[in-house]
């Protein structure tokens, strides 16, 4: 089981997910019309290319604009829950040796420590966003399956590998759960909600062009948005 | 009934046809129809597939529901936050549904997306910044309006105002001779006052084209000379074009694109034929969107720039007072608490959010302007923008959406409105109106002609 799940399906749902996304962003970009989204992209690129990196470089940064300002308990569990949903898997150790071992390469890591950090206040912020969904009328009117369904995929890799790094149970059990929930992660990317890993910066790109150029940007007047 | 003899999807493109629907009063007959017509999902599905995009598409996929745009709308805090009145909800309830349900909906879905529409956003696009996606509720609540609009689905008087800028390239019944003749009729009554007042009229290659919004010839003519005193002081080279003089669009309240397209081209027809430096538009915030900062892209001009330069009214007026065109005479300056009415379609949506504080630092003593919180690219939309003040069928939601523009000003303590937009100094007259909270309002036209000083060749002549 582990070596099925550390060999095929991971070469396979890695595939699934980068293809998927390259597949997307291109089909994204390539859908963006001058006439119907109005806005001249191809005439103005420098104007085009600065509102872009300005909208995605802002919303980046905790607190970096009005829109996190104004929200500032939401936006603490925000960054809280995506710092360690987006790091942990990228730059833990364990990760890094897997990623040497199947594909050849491994990127920069962070300390066990920290990695513990990133985790806990992860796990603090994604139960803060799941009380929020629960309590918050204007959230839960539109709370659908989808998004619990998002939730439950993006929890259970985390969950499984906190099990896993305690050493609760079975750590066998709890290790190939943790690949098998991280590799369903990596082929619902590209098919679900959670192309917002990638379109996240498609969508805002889109927005900085739109207020970069036409609804701003010429004037001289940089919004972050 | 599928199509009723007033409620149908057919746009209005005769003056008789839009007398017939002038005549049904306050659209009672057209709304009675409204509830038997029927929806033609497959050109409405065909045009979905041909028209919405992937910016649209993503935005719809990716939402999160997270929530964090309702803060952001104000009908949401005008309602007591009703989770119903949240922009996401909004959108992924009717324009989300549609495409679920491949434009397989039926009439009361459609009627209910008509008040959500129109009734539930001005389109000011406020939303779209408070979302960490990028994505911009406004943009899709004009796309829906462009669907319920090809299906008949629109409110009364927007049917009415796309037809009229069809027929006559104005959002009113208003000919050339006509506006042309107010034009002058209003001048001639400041003759005396101001020796030399004239209206330039098709003069090719002035230095500027003026463009208004129907309104001032029908019910404002005091701004059309008011216009022509501060460009005559100013000593500019100027003109106003027989045709293509308008620079609203209710068409765009309507998404009746292609009266858009009628509209728009009607200026830059002007601007082609008399070719001026510049146009320079009236103090209109939703005119300066539709003409200058969308209608290059309805009529097809890939720069996305209209032919000439063109510039809103504050832009000319910074200008004139920082170049010293137009003097201000320090002991008249404004000695009233005052605030400021940014409009969402010239300042969020075209950046001029610092270009109307340049003009008040000439023109208000110091001490005396206080900003309305949130203000600039931030400002709450005043409450009747998007068509939402024209449409007698959604007064009441209008009135409640007032609120939280009532409430900002009272914060401010401020007695006098400074609001150069028709549609912010309509939704504030009629707040006052509705709330009598003891302000007044302006455009700046009337404000700076009070304090000009007007230099000693421009005087009349004293009689011996």
């Amino acid at each position: 089981m582990h070596a099925l799940l550390t060999g095929p399906i991971f070469y396979l749902s890695s595939g699934v997910c980068i293809i998927g996304m390259v597949v997307r962003l291109y089909l994204y970009f390539k859908g963006l019309s001058w006439q119907l989204d109005r806005v001249a992209y191809k005439q103005y690129p420098v104007m085009g290319f600065k509102g872009a990196v300005r909208s995605i470089y802002k919303w980046l940064i905790p607190y970096g604009t009005y829109g996190w300002r104004s929200q500032p308990v939401m936006a603490a569990a925000f960054f809280g829950f995506h710092l360690g949903v987006v790091l942990i898997p990228l730059f833990l150790i364990g990760h890094n040796v897997f990623m040497a071992e199947k594909l050849g390469f491994s990127l920069f890591t962070i300390s066990a420590c920290t990695a513990d950090i990133l985790a806990w206040v992860a796990v603090a912020s994604l139960f803060f966003l799941i009380l929020r969904r629960l309590v918050l009328a204007e959230v839960r009117i539109m709370t659908d399956r989808k998004d619990w369904g998002v939730l439950l995929i993006s929890m259970a890799p985390f969950m499984t590998g906190m099990l896993a790094r305690y050493g609760v149970g079975d750590y066998s059990f709890w290790i190939n759960a943790h690949i098998l929930t991280g590799e369903i992660v990596l082929l619902a990317i590209p098919f679900t909600k959670l192309s917002h890993v990638f379109l996240f910066f498609a969508s805002r790109a889109q927005l900085g062009m739109d207020f970069g150029i036409k609804r701003g940007g010429l004037k001289g007047t940089k919004m972050a948005w | 009934m599928p199509e009723g003899t007033l409620c149908n999807k057919k746009p209005v493109d005769t003056a008789q046809g839009i007398t017939t629907l002038l005549a049904d009063q306050s659209g009672k007959t057209y709304y009675q129809e409204m509830k038997s017509l029927e929806i033609d999902s497959d050109l409405l599905w065909k045009t979905i597939q041909n028209t919405c995009k992937s910016r649209i598409r993503t935005w719809l996929e990716i939402c999160a529901h997270c929530g964090m745009c309702a803060d952001s709308c104000f009908l949401y805090l005008a309602n007591d936050r009703d989770p119903k009145q949240v922009p996401a909800y909004k959108i992924q309830s009717t324009l989300g549904e549609i495409i679920k349900k491949k434009g397989k909906v039926d009439n009361a879905f459609m009627l209910h997306a008509m008040e959500v529409a129109w009734a539930q956003c001005t389109c000011c696009n406020r939303c779209g910044t408070y979302c960490p996606h990028g994505i911009d509720t406004g943009i899709m609540f004009g796309y829906l309006r462009g669907l319920l609009y090809q299906q008949g689905f629109v409110p009364w008087e927007m049917k009415i105002g796309a037809g009229m800028h069809r027929v006559y390239q104005a959002q009113m019944d208003i000919s050339s001779e006509d506006y042309i003749d107010t034009f002058e009729w209003m001048v001639e009554e400041y003759e005396d006052e101001y020796p030399g007042l004239t209206v330039p009229v098709d003069v090719e290659d002035a230095d500027i084209m003026y463009t208004v919004n129907a309104r001032e010839a029908k019910h404002y003519p005091e701004d059309l000379a008011e216009a022509a005193i501060l460009f005559h002081i100013a000593g500019e080279k100027w003109t106003v074009p027989t045709k293509g003089w308008e620079l609203t669009s209710l068409a765009m309240f309507a998404g009746d694109w292609a009266a858009c397209k009628i509209q728009v081209q009607s200026v830059y027809d002007a601007m082609e034929r008399l070719k001026p430096k510049r146009m320079i538009g009236t103090e209109c915030g939703h005119a300066h969107r539709a003409t200058v900062v969308e209608g290059p892209y309805w009529a097809g001009l890939k720069s996305g720039r209209p032919p000439v330069e063109s510039i809103h009214y504050i832009e000319w007026l910074a200008e004139a007072l920082r170049s010293g065109k137009l003097k201000i005479d320090p002991a008249k300056r404004i000695k009233e608490k005052c605030t400021l009415q940014d409009s969402c379609n010239y300042v969020r949506n075209h950046g001029l959010r610092d270009t109307a504080r340049e003009i008040l630092s000439y023109i208000v003593e110091p001490g005396y302007f206080i900003d309305m919180d949130p203000n600039r690219q931030h400002n709450f939309c005043c409450g009747g923008g998007g068509g939402f003040n024209g449409i007698g069928y959604f007064r009441k939601q209008r009135n409640v959406g007032l609120k939280v523009k009532r409430d900002q000003i009272l914060a401010t303590g401020a007695t006098l409105v400074i609001a150069p937009c028709h549609n912010c100094w309509d939704a504030i007259r009629d707040l006052e109106e509705e709330y009598e909270i003891g302000i007044r309002w302006s455009f700046l036209k009337p404000l700076i002609i009070e304090m000009l000083e007007i230099p000693e060749h421009l005087k009349p002549v004293e009689e011996e």
